[in-house]
């Protein structure tokens, strides 16, 4: 355990950190994890994290040493895309047994599941996760995974990122080291070129940098590793040969972009693709990197070229829904999603952002939102779910986007909601994936159901006129029931 | 104002229809201890109980007067009066409900004439047997009319007429041929769970719901009883559910005097909460604690399913009535009707479907109409043509022979709603495509200027 608390401490201190650098040399040695609060936590754990992080690679396959839950509870959960293999969504675990925990028969069982699965399988890689019970135990995963690796021929890469060491966002950064330590640098490409990049963070939820990857194929832009996104072993162990980097998700992997940028100089900047202004950005961004590493500057020019044509085109695109969405009310609930580029482009077609939270936002991301808005009182970090009820039931917003977790919230509350997390079903990355989450949205609000459920049961309504109340007992006042009841107009529904 | 488009096509291609006897046969059938009897050739008979059993997976009683070529040309009055008493010695049937098929009515017979002949001449044979006739020719209609003919003729024929003392809490329900097994079922006991009394006519929850008997019975066994429709004269009140049923439940408004409400479709929140509130007027009963907590269901049904729906291009193929239940329920959920296709221009109910336009034809026009739909909805028939389409299938109508318990699937009123909702949104669920990179591509159908042209570089 002591090379693993090395490291957390390491990435505890990561320098680039945004948050960290305003920190004392104390503060910044405590960490960033808050403690835990028992019965009032929420989200994920540090293994989740770091599978989250990883099993987007799509032909490896990703070997859980664990009891059932921590694999069999969350395997195929995540809708990220891949163009090609789809071993990474078959589901590997030790399952742990009670025998195999007392009799410390885990080691063995583990060294024979990663034999069976390169027999089975032949994958390029396997990853094997550690998790709080192997941990516990004292299972040395590192050894059984090099003696594997030499027995077996194959890359056997450990994760070792245990439940019980800290949250989510510790395990996307231990992922990061794992690849750092293990995998990044093994292989030499024999086709590194100038114009090759990596982004890193970017998970191709819904196959959404798709829509990204077209316009950087025409830069003659290559994506030499999309880290962990579709990607393919040997793209990850070649990615140190790439001539710069984008970090799109910042909190996850911004200390494999440092160490990267260390090791084998290559830069990075932190860019997103939601929204059309930061998409441009991060276009110009990579473009700019190219340059100084060596590239020919004409690609500057092409670049002012394609963004002024796809910006024109999406801008024209998001112009149509102005006269259905002009004054809608918008509530922004997302940690995940850099939205100050969100917020920008729903304002341009006039719809009203009543809400944003600001939780995982810089603080660079925070003054440009409240430049936006004109307004911090719309900006919060985090919403308890009645106050966010209470909002929503008093219809203070006409949909709120956010993450599956504060999902029923809106619909108990009955009140458009639309997913821009990672479960969603529907791409938002670049010039395409903002008119189609504002198609999302139209659609969302325009759904003819909103009305259907927040109207009371006629039994509850009161009458408007009480002698209208029908009275079994006279014939003719069934009959005006009939009339009354049938339907909007007594003549279609029946004439009597 | 939605736009009826004629059928021009001289080929009717993969029909929709089924035959109009066929559907005055299917109400007679649920009617207890009866026997629907075609008037014609055997070969009408033997297709439609083809079809019946294909559809049902039941023994399904249908007779033929297996009209011959000497009685074709001579006339069928022997025949009938034949397998009428034939029937009636066999299988003692309460009811013989007898529909004409194309080629009596365009040999131009007499039925009416002829049956009245047959019940005075052999009063004392067919005595405790009730004979009613549908003219039901092929040539005209489909299911939805055979259907209120034979309703109307069951009507016309053996309920008792005039003004009669009314029984408050009991209520004549005569449903449209689209309601499932299921759905009456459900109707029944959503009346009776308000204190009242429903007879319905024709009731084939009773006759076409599947039960194993412990002994061989050649008739329908269950169902409606004749006595039961002889006093529909009693009711309080009389609930109609289709257009189709108006014609019906008129009849039944002049010769009795029972007032009707007719209810165009029983799907939906809206059409729910209109029934729950008239029963409960009718039986001065508060709405039991059950419906409160189906109709909540159907709320957050709503909710959950919408997603499934919204911005999705429906094709239907069905008759007019179940076109329009369809149609409503799709679009309250957010979906668009691409295609509407249907059997008839002659429904009043067609000025109500939501699509643009609504075209008279067949299954080949659905195929056509509805090739950039994102589900096509009609019966078994249309498999092949969601095959071929590449789009999946909801089964719904008549006939469903590739499915088991298509008559078990509830429609109507809160549950059913909630059902259809459940089914459609896991129909898309089941059929998503995964994402490539070659639809995403926005720049796959565009021109580039050519200084933005290159090769695109791919790594796998």
């Amino acid at each position: 355990m002591s090379s693993l608390s090395t490291k957390i401490q390491e990435v505890f201190n990561e320098p680039a950190c945004e948050k960290n650098r305003g920190k004392d040399a104390k503060a910044r040695k405590e960490g960033c994890s808050k403690p835990l609060t028992p019965g009032a936590a929420a989200g994920g754990c540090a293994f989740d994290g770091a599978k989250i992080v990883l099993q987007p690679i799509t032909d490896v396959a990703h070997l859980v040493h664990a009891p059932l839950a921590c694999e069999g509870n969350s395997w195929d959960n995540r809708g990220a895309a891949s163009s090609g293999p789809t071993l990474w969504r078959t589901s590997f675990t030790t399952d742990l047994t009670e025998l195999d925990v007392v009799m410390g028969q885990g080691e063995r069982k583990l060294f024979k599941a990663i034999r069976e699965i390169k027999e089975a399988y032949g994958p390029p890689a396997i990853f094997v996760y550690s998790t709080c019970v192997t941990a516990l135990i004292g299972e040395d995963i590192e050894a059984v995974c090099k003696r594997a690796a030499e027995k077996f021929g194959l890359a056997v890469v450990p994760v070792d990122a245990p439940g019980f060491v800290g949250s989510k966002n510790l395990g996307n950064k231990l992922a990061g080291e794992a690849l750092l330590d293990h995998v990044i640098g093994t292989v030499e490409p024999d086709d590194a070129g100038p114009y090759d990049i990596n982004i890193l963070g970017e998970f191709n939820l819904a196959g959404e940098f798709w829509l990204v990857k077209p316009l950087l194929d025409r830069l003659g832009i290559r994506v030499r590793a999309c880290i962990p996104g579709d990607a393919r072993y040997r793209d990850v162990a070649t990615a140190h040969r790439a001539r710069a980097a984008m970090m799109v998700c910042s909190s996850a992997l911004i200390n494999l972009a440092r160490k990267m940028e260390e090791r084998w100089e290559i830069p990075f900047f932190e860019g997103s693709f939601y929204g059309i202004t930061d998409t441009s950005e991060a276009l110009r961004q990579i473009s700019h990197l190219l340059v100084k590493k060596g590239a020919d500057p004409e690609i500057l020019d092409r670049t002012e070229t394609l963004i002024a044509l796809e910006e024109g085109i999406a801008w024209k695109k998001l112009a149509a829904y102005r006269p259905r969405l002009q004054g809608k009310r918008v509530l922004l609930n997302t940690g995940g999603v850099k939205s100050w580029s969100i917020v920008h482009a729903l304002m341009e077609i006039g719809i009203e952002i009543v809400g944003t939270s600001v939780k995982k936002s810089t603080a660079k991301d925070k003054e440009r939102i409240k430049q936006i808005l004109k307004d911090d009182n719309h900006m919060f970090e985090q919403m308890a779910a009645r106050e966010l009820y209470a909002m929503l039931s008093e219809h203070k917003a006409d949909i709120m986007l956010s993450g599956g977790r504060t999902q029923f919230i809106a619909l108990k509350a009955k009140t458009p909601w639309l997913d821009i997390n990672q479960e969603r079903q529907h791409p938002y990355a670049g010039y395409d994936g903002m008119v189609e989450l504002v198609r999302q949205i139209d659609l969302a609000i325009h759904n003819p159901i909103w009305r259907q459920v927040r109207e009371p049961a006629p039994w509850d309504r009161p009458p408007a006129v009480k002698d209208e109340l029908p009275s079994t007992k006279s014939e003719t006042a069934t009959v005006q029931a009939f009339k009354k009841f049938a339907g909007a107009t007594a003549v279609d529904f029946g004439a009597c | 104002m939605v736009r009826i488009l004629p059928q021009t096509k001289a080929a009717a291609v993969n029909p929709l229809k089924s035959s109009q006897p066929l559907g005055a046969a299917l109400a007679f059938l649920g009617v207890d201890g009866a026997m629907p009897l075609f008037h014609g050739s055997q070969g009408c008979t033997s297709l439609a109980l083809v079809l019946f059993v294909r559809h049902f997976k039941e023994a399904i009683p249908l007779q033929t007067t297996a009209m011959d070529e000497v009685a074709t040309i001579l006339g069928g009055a022997d025949r009938l009066e034949e397998a009428i008493l034939n029937l009636k010695a066999r299988t003692k049937p309460t009811l013989i409900g007898v529909c004409t098929t194309a080629l009596v009515e365009t040999r131009g017979e007499d039925c009416a004439e002829e049956i009245a002949t047959i019940k005075l001449k052999r009063a004392e044979d067919i005595a405790g047997t009730e004979v009613v006739l549908a003219n039901t020719p092929d040539f005209d209609g489909a299911i939805e009319e055979g259907w209120a003919k034979a309703v109307t003729a069951m009507i016309e024929g053996i309920t008792r007429p005039g003004q009669q003392a009314r029984q408050s809490k009991k209520i004549a329900i005569l449903p449209g041929w689209h309601l499932t097994v299921a759905d009456i079922e459900h109707l029944r006991e959503m009346v009776e769970s308000f204190g009242l009394k429903p007879v319905i006519l024709p009731d084939i929850s009773g006759s076409l719901d599947g039960t194993v008997p412990d002994r061989w019975i050649t008739t329908t066994y269950g169902g409606t009883s004749v006595e039961d429709i002889r006093e529909l004269g009693t009711a309080a009140q009389c609930i109609v559910i289709g257009e189709h049923m108006r014609r019906p439940a008129e009849v039944l408004q002049r010769v009795t005097g029972v007032p009707y409400v007719l209810f165009q479709s029983l799907t939906g929140l809206r059409g729910a909460d209109r029934f729950v509130s008239l029963i409960s007027a009718i039986s001065g009963a508060t709405v039991p604690a059950g419906v409160r907590r189906r109709r909540a269901q159907l709320q957050d049904a709503l909710l959950d399913g919408h997603f499934h729906f919204g911005g999705k291009k429906i094709a239907i193929a069905a008759e007019p009535d179940q076109l329009y239940q369809l149609a409503t329920f799709f679009t309250d959920m957010g979906s668009d009707i691409a295609a509407a296709v249907v059997t008839t221009d002659m429904s009043k109910i067609l000025q109500k479907i939501p699509a643009e336009s609504v075209q008279v034809g067949d299954l080949g026009d659905l195929e056509a109409l509805g090739a950039d739909a994102d589900l096509l909805v009609t019966h078994s028939h249309g498999r092949q043509a969601a095959q071929r389409l590449g789009i999946p299938l909801m089964h719904v109508g008549f006939p469903i022979f590739d499915r088991l318990g298509s008559q078990h699937k509830l429609t109507i009123l809160y549950q059913g709603t909630r059902d259809l909702i459940f089914e459609v949104a896991n129909i898309f669920q089941a059929n998503r495509h995964a994402p490539t990179p070659e639809a995403l591509d926005p720049l796959r159908m565009r021109d580039m200027p050519d200084e933005l042209r290159s090769s695109p570089l791919t790594r796998h």
